[in-house]
């Protein structure tokens, strides 16, 4: 018996607004509303609402033989609940079939994994009880952002109570031919770790670039030739594929109401969701991952997030601020430092956008990786004034407090 | 090749593209330039190439053919002031006395040349045909296959030397009176374009930008335009060693000719932006031009006299000692064709900010740029640089390394392609 898991990862980012240095100390209010909601808004239409409700027809017509996985970040979650709560509800009605599992994420889409321990640990409850209380499940296995993993990451994960970690499908994590089986972290054997099976994944993908399209009996043909070794399958998709525009929306929607149907009928593989595979399979070994990786395809690294010299920068003023941030315990102030932790703002820095511009630019909202930064670091250069001007008033108000300068 | 100056004589940056790109061209093994000037000084670098002044060229046959010359061309008189592509900085005081109006023959001295200037004056009109009529008499005596004239003073040169020798003609535009005007566009200038162009065989143009123009604003078929973009120079280690800042003051510099189409109101206003925020910055406004009266009531006005200063028109090793003093260089052009400069910076490893009405901006990935009407981007950007440091260090690492590829062998390498079009292709005009 072989495993097929199919996970789809929701996240929206959370746009900042144009934030001219001026308004440092005049304004305090970073984000660009009418964008994130008109996009919030289209996306839900487009894609969310008709791909759930796919999704659910399969579930109850396949009456149990179809399952999947899904990550939504704390980000997406707010900005459904503010602009297209209907998301959330159709997620609901998924969650109630039984057969969908929720797994845990940081909330803000951050990069405090390899940032700031503490940071990271209080981010992850906090998304998982955000979950718990949406969806009527407790997450088991986690996924951190862009797929970062390295042993410690894992070590981390493990300690927080969670059984599984996913991981990316970098070559340096696993040969490539070897995706397809369980594993354990290096450190804490306790923990599972689950590989992208990248061939399959970036099949479905960029089925469009194939001439004749993807269909779904060419997918499990695939399926069945390539993965004889092994015994799971990790389809790790981003839901917007289902969004790439109008007319192949339709087409990405047709593929996979045929898919499950086909893979039950031509092959010998069933739908699982991770915390099953945890529960039903032994790990075949440890991953030695010293390094964290990501699944960012060009060299499996983190330059697309701590690259340059400017995200570095941008994120070590970030982290900085954490003690400060806990120690104002400002309801303002904690909503701004969960979103100003979010890797886009980073990724909108990188590099990349120099070298691969085409792909990058549909994506940023800047011109250019340092108008990124200067944005940026005006927003944060007000939230360092207001949290040292929170600071000096703590101070004042309670007797004996000392006031230490961030 | 047909250009109004060569280095060292030279106003501004048509001399020094033409510079680089000779030299650049000398690389090339199959291919011999004889540059024509209208005023040869003696003191220019001929390694690369025979400089001929038009100034020093005998005219023999001038009573013969000066009035068919003349029927052909429609001599043009103007009595407005031509603000050329580089204005010269002391234009006021240039123009050429040697030239007898009214008369129906040039005149020439003893020996049978024509006395040129080489100059911007209120004559120049008339120095561009009397360059124009020595062209013809140049490219008959001298053998070649093909024949470059660079921007519109030598554009009519440039056709008085096809109509003799029946060579294709490729006309460079560095820039077009659009961009010098501001869209209040002379006529006789336009008129001297036009036909430059609607008589090339191909057209060379400096960015995508003038392009654009080109096809659009002077009717001109895309097939037989070419963008090839400007390089620079390597600068030597002297130009680049660092001077030492006499504070930690930072230096916001704006270079250039202070006239509508460089921008500098956008300069002032985003300085006192910057400055309402952070004390800790000057402004430099170097240069002359028409509007330098206007700009320094201007900050007069807005009450920053004290952190923002117009040291004047900048020569030679002041210039580099300027940008060496600089932590930022802006040039807020709001039509720039190319803009050399924005590289000189990047080279001395100034972090640099452009407008997207720059040609150069079309190359240059490590310089900010911002829209010229967008005072508080450009605002933004200066604080971004003077404020967060590893920002400027970002720019010096990445800026050096694009510019130091900029290079004109490469430059040079795409305008011979274009001679070879230009050839294969010759249009048949008579």
């Amino acid at each position: 018996m072989k495993a097929i898991c199919l996970y789809f990862q929701v996240h929206q980012p959370l746009r900042l607004r144009r934030y001219r240095f001026f308004e440092i100390g005049n304004d305090h209010y970073y984000y660009d509303d009418y964008t994130n909601e008109s996009i919030t808004q289209k996306i839900a239409k487009e894609c969310y609402l008709p791909a759930n409700a796919i999704l659910l027809n399969l579930i109850q017509s396949l009456k149990g033989k179809f399952k999947l996985s899904f990550s939504i970040t704390g980000l997406a979650l707010d900005q459904f609940e503010h602009y297209a709560p209907e998301v959330i509800e159709s997620f609901q009605m998924l969650a109630a079939t039984g057969y969908v599992e929720f797994l845990a994420e940081t909330y803000s889409h951050s990069l405090a994994s390899l940032n700031n321990k503490d940071e990271f640990a209080a981010q992850v409850q906090t998304h998982s009880q955000r979950i718990e209380k949406l969806f009527g499940q407790k997450p088991k296995i986690f996924r951190n952002t862009e797929l970062i993993y390295s042993d410690h990451i894992g070590e981390m994960i493990a300690k927080l109570g969670y059984e599984g970690i996913l991981a990316g499908g970098a070559r340096q994590l696993v040969e490539s031919n070897k995706p397809n089986y369980l594993y354990s972290n290096f450190i804490n054997p306790n923990l599972r770790v689950m590989v992208k099976n990248k061939r399959l994944s970036d099949a479905i993908t960029s089925r469009f670039s194939d001439k004749n399209g993807l269909t779904a009996e060419k997918f499990t043909k695939l399926l069945n030739k390539g993965n004889q070794n092994g015994n799971i399958v990790n389809i790790f998709l981003d839901y917007e594929i289902f969004n790439e525009n109008q007319t192949k929306n339709t087409s990405m929607l047709n593929f996979f109401t045929e898919l499950p149907k086909v893979i039950l009928s031509n092959t010998e593989f069933e739908f699982a969701t991770f915390s099953e595979i945890v529960k039903n399979q032994e790990p075949i070994g440890a991953i030695n991952m010293p390094q964290p990786v990501s699944w960012n395809k060009k060299e499996d690294n983190l330059s697309a997030w701590q690259g340059n010299d400017l995200q570095k920068e941008a994120s070590r003023k970030l982290y900085i601020l954490r003690n400060s941030v806990l120690r104002v315990d400002n309801d303002h102030i904690n909503m701004d430092w969960k979103f100003l932790q979010s890797s886009d703002h980073f990724y909108y820095m990188s590099n990349n956008f120099f070298t691969d511009g085409d792909i990058h630019n549909c994506c940023s909202p800047y011109n250019s990786p340092y108008d990124a930064f200067i944005n940026y670091m005006n927003i944060l250069s007000d939230f360092k004034n207001r949290l040292t001007e929170l600071n000096m008033h703590k101070a004042e108000a309670i007797p004996g407090y000392e006031y230490q300068k961030v | 090749m047909f250009g109004w100056e060569f280095p060292p004589h030279i106003s501004g940056g048509l001399g020094t593209a033409c510079y680089g790109l000779t030299k650049g061209m000398s690389k090339i093994n199959d291919l011999d330039i004889v540059f024509v000037v209208p005023k040869a000084y003696g003191d220019e670098d001929q390694n690369n190439m025979e400089l001929l002044g038009a100034n020093n060229t005998k005219v023999s046959q001038i009573p013969k053919n000066i009035e068919e010359f003349r029927r052909k061309h429609i001599y043009l008189e103007v009595n407005a002031m031509l603000i050329p592509y580089n204005d010269p900085e002391k234009r006021y005081t240039f123009f050429s006395d040697d030239f007898i109006d009214n008369q129906n023959l040039f005149d020439v001295d003893e020996k049978g040349k024509i006395k040129f200037t080489g100059l911007y004056g209120d004559k120049l009109i008339e120095e561009i045909y009397k360059y124009a009529y020595v062209a013809s008499v140049i490219s008959q005596e001298n053998e070649h296959d093909v024949i470059h004239a660079h921007d519109w003073l030598a554009y009519p040169a440039g056709i008085a030397a096809k109509e003799v020798s029946g060579k294709p003609l490729v006309i460079h535009v560095h820039a077009t009176d659009f961009d010098r005007s501001g869209g209040k566009v002379n006529p006789t200038v336009f008129d001297i374009e036009k036909r430059g162009m609607d008589a090339a065989d191909q057209i060379i143009t400096v960015s995508n930008l003038t392009r654009q123009i080109v096809i659009e604003k002077y009717g001109q078929n895309p097939n037989k335009v070419t963008t090839v973009y400007n390089a620079v120079e390597p600068i030597t280690k002297k130009e680049r060693k660092d001077v030492k800042k006499d504070s930690n003051e930072k230096i916001v510099t704006f270079l250039g000719r202070i006239t509508l189409q460089k921008g500098p109101e956008y300069f002032i206003e985003a300085a006192k932006l910057v400055l309402q925020k952070n004390n800790n910055v000057r402004f430099v406004m170097a240069g002359s031009g028409d509007m330098l009266e206007k700009m320094i009531d201007r900050v007069a006005q807005l009450g920053i006299s004290d952190k923002f200063h117009f040291p004047g028109f900048l020569k030679g090793s002041e210039v580099f000692e300027m940008l060496h003093k600089s932590d930022v260089y802006v040039m807020p052009s709001v039509s720039e064709p190319f803009g050399i400069s924005p590289l000189e910076a990047m080279q001395s490893d100034v972090p640099t900010i452009i407008t997207n009405q720059s040609g150069v901006s079309e190359i240059l990935t490590h310089a900010a740029k911002f829209d010229y009407w967008d005072v508080h981007a450009l605002a933004d950007a200066i604080y971004g640089i003077v404020t967060y440091d590893t920002l400027p260090k970002m720019f010096k690492k990445n800026g050096r390394v694009e510019v130091d590829n900029l290079k004109w062998e490469n430059s040079a390498l795409n305008v011979y392609d274009v001679y070879i079009k230009a050839i294969e292709n010759k249009q048949f005009v008579f």
